[in-house]
């Protein structure tokens, strides 16, 4: 009935006293790794990223909106609807869009229903190792607001709270002519120069850090996954 | 008179690569293309090859490794032009004709060779598995299908008395049946199915082996180093494909000719690639050493005696 987790969440532009993983402007501590394991990760923090001159940034945003290159993030049921994208019928190609297994050369971080916990960790992992700007869509009822596991102990409600999300398609499961219209609308804003999450998790960093180690308990990773 | 000669000759040998990346880079796309329309797929713009580019150097971060991975793709990019430098690309052209010179074609079968294991030196500094694992692969390929092209060049050597490349194109003038194609086509076979290998298509897609071991050497690389890997591609197949006209099939003497030849020569390893499904690495390699070989000794033995 209660979801406990979700009443620790600090709104964002909080200050959280607790910022261990911390140590300046622009230092992480991967206080949480073994002492032998720290040297073997970067401790650099993330920083918002500078943009080319205006025009040239449209140009350039032109070019990602017709090169999406998908890393897609089965996670739940809505993966099944994914499949069908590739195929002759919907064929995301058309729009210059691949699916990518590799989280380095992925451009868009497509998940795919519902998050649990162990899962969290998996999702921040590929979307911090994931070369920006980078964007995110989040299809399934369970992505946006738990869905059916609105209740459930072990999945997480809100995965915008973690990793800042542009484009989510609703459904239980949206078929896959939804998720081409969430693509579609994710072409806009990148078109726009409005996909800009990877700056707001440079910049709100601390707190989207803190509501992910609040709930990743065995956080065995370095605090930024470069 | 050399040093004279040089700047005019610099600036028409990058002419012509920018010409050949072009090239390179949209015959990609009509691959991309074709390969969709068999799948019953409408498939992405022909240009999408260059948008991937853009976008890939327009990336906002990038991340290394270390120096050899770094020096991967420069390494990869090094040798795809270095294989072209050295190839005349028009037959008798002042501008066209880089900078070929007698011996040539030994240092081009170097070339061709050189920027891949600077690549397996580059992914395996990245330290993912699947690029270890497929740099093992890569190179186990390469040393098989290196056989029988070695064979097939040890015997144009033979029949033609020249290693410069210009000098075998110059053998071939005088309508098609002057081509290796007809004059030695046994060399022709056992270099054609070398390069089914060279191209990496079906069936010996087992280096990038989409769905088995994703993208393969280059599964670290990313942002501008992958722009660049993907830049190299253009060069590197328009290189290889301007070296198989220029031996097997008489050369071209203007720019249309050009395109025309290496397109139908690209054409044979796509057809192969689109009907057929992938060869384990022990059946490739097995392959390469197998018929290919016998038939490349073959085309030795005939000119030899």
């Amino acid at each position: 009935m209660n979801n406990d987790k979700d009443k620790l969440i600090i709104p964002p532009g909080d200050s959280d006293p607790r910022r261990e993983w911390r140590l300046d402007d622009k230092t992480l501590t991967n206080a949480e790794l073994p002492e032998e394991e720290r040297d073997w990760f970067c401790d650099a923090r993330p920083q918002p990223a500078r943009k080319a001159p205006a025009a040239i940034e449209r140009f350039f945003n032109w070019a990602r909106a017709n090169s999406l290159w998908i890393l897609a993030f089965g996670t739940g049921c809505g993966a099944i609807e994914l499949r069908p994208l590739v195929t002759s019928r919907y064929d995301i190609s058309r729009f210059g869009m691949q699916m990518r297994p590799t989280p380095r050369q992925a451009s868009v971080f497509l998940i795919g229903g519902y998050v649990s916990l162990k899962t969290l960790k998996r999702i921040v992992r590929s979307y911090e190792q994931m070369q920006g700007p980078k964007f995110v869509v989040a299809v399934c009822s369970c992505a946006i607001n738990g869905g059916m596991y609105w209740d459930s102990y072990n999945t997480i409600k809100r995965i915008d709270q973690y990793i800042p999300v542009d484009v989510y398609v609703t459904g239980c499961m949206p078929r896959p002519e939804a998720v081409l219209e969430g693509f579609d609308k994710l072409r806009k804003l990148i078109k726009a120069g409005k996909a800009e999450g990877q700056n707001l998790y440079a910049e709100k960093f601390d707190w989207y850090k803190a509501n992910q180690k609040r709930l990743i308990k065995d956080w065995n990773m370095p605090d930024y996954n470069w | 008179m050399i040093l004279q000669e040089l700047p005019f000759k610099l600036l028409w040998a990058f002419i012509s690569l920018g010409v050949v990346t072009v090239w390179g880079l949209t015959l990609t796309g009509i691959v991309m293309k074709i390969f969709a329309r068999v799948q019953g797929r409408l498939g992405p713009p022909v240009w999408q090859p260059f948008i991937d580019i853009i976008k890939n150097n327009a990336k906002r971060t990038a991340i290394s490794h270390g120096i050899m991975f770094y020096l991967g793709p420069v390494f990869r990019i090094a040798g795809g032009i270095g294989t072209y430098m050295f190839i005349p690309v028009l037959f008798g052209s002042l501008y066209f004709s880089n900078f070929s010179m007698s011996g040539d074609l030994l240092l081009v079968m170097y070339f061709i060779f050189f920027g891949q294991l600077g690549m397996a030196l580059g992914a395996g500094e990245g330290g993912h598995p699947y690029s270890s694992i497929a740099v093992a692969r890569g190179l186990a390929q390469m040393t098989a299908f290196e056989v029988p092209f070695a064979l097939s060049v040890i015997s144009l050597a033979i029949q033609y008395h020249a290693l410069n490349i210009t000098d075998i194109v110059a053998a071939q003038q005088g309508g098609f049946l002057n081509w290796t194609l007809f004059t030695n086509p046994l060399a022709v076979i056992a270099a054609m199915i070398a390069m089914l290998g060279m191209n990496m298509y079906n069936p010996f897609s087992l280096v990038i082996a989409p769905q088995e071991i994703p993208i393969g050497p280059p599964t670290e690389y990313q942002a501008s180093f992958l722009g660049m890997l993907a830049t190299n591609r253009g060069i590197f197949n328009g290189a290889k494909l301007v070296l198989f006209m220029n031996l097997y099939f008489g050369g071209a003497t203007n720019l249309v000719e050009m395109i025309v030849k290496t397109f139908a020569i690209y054409m044979f390893s796509v057809f192969v690639g689109a009907a057929y499904p992938r060869f384990k690495a022990e059946d490739s390699i097995r392959f390469f050493l197998r018929y290919p070989t016998l038939i490349g000794i073959l085309a030795v033995l005939v000119w030899t005696f």
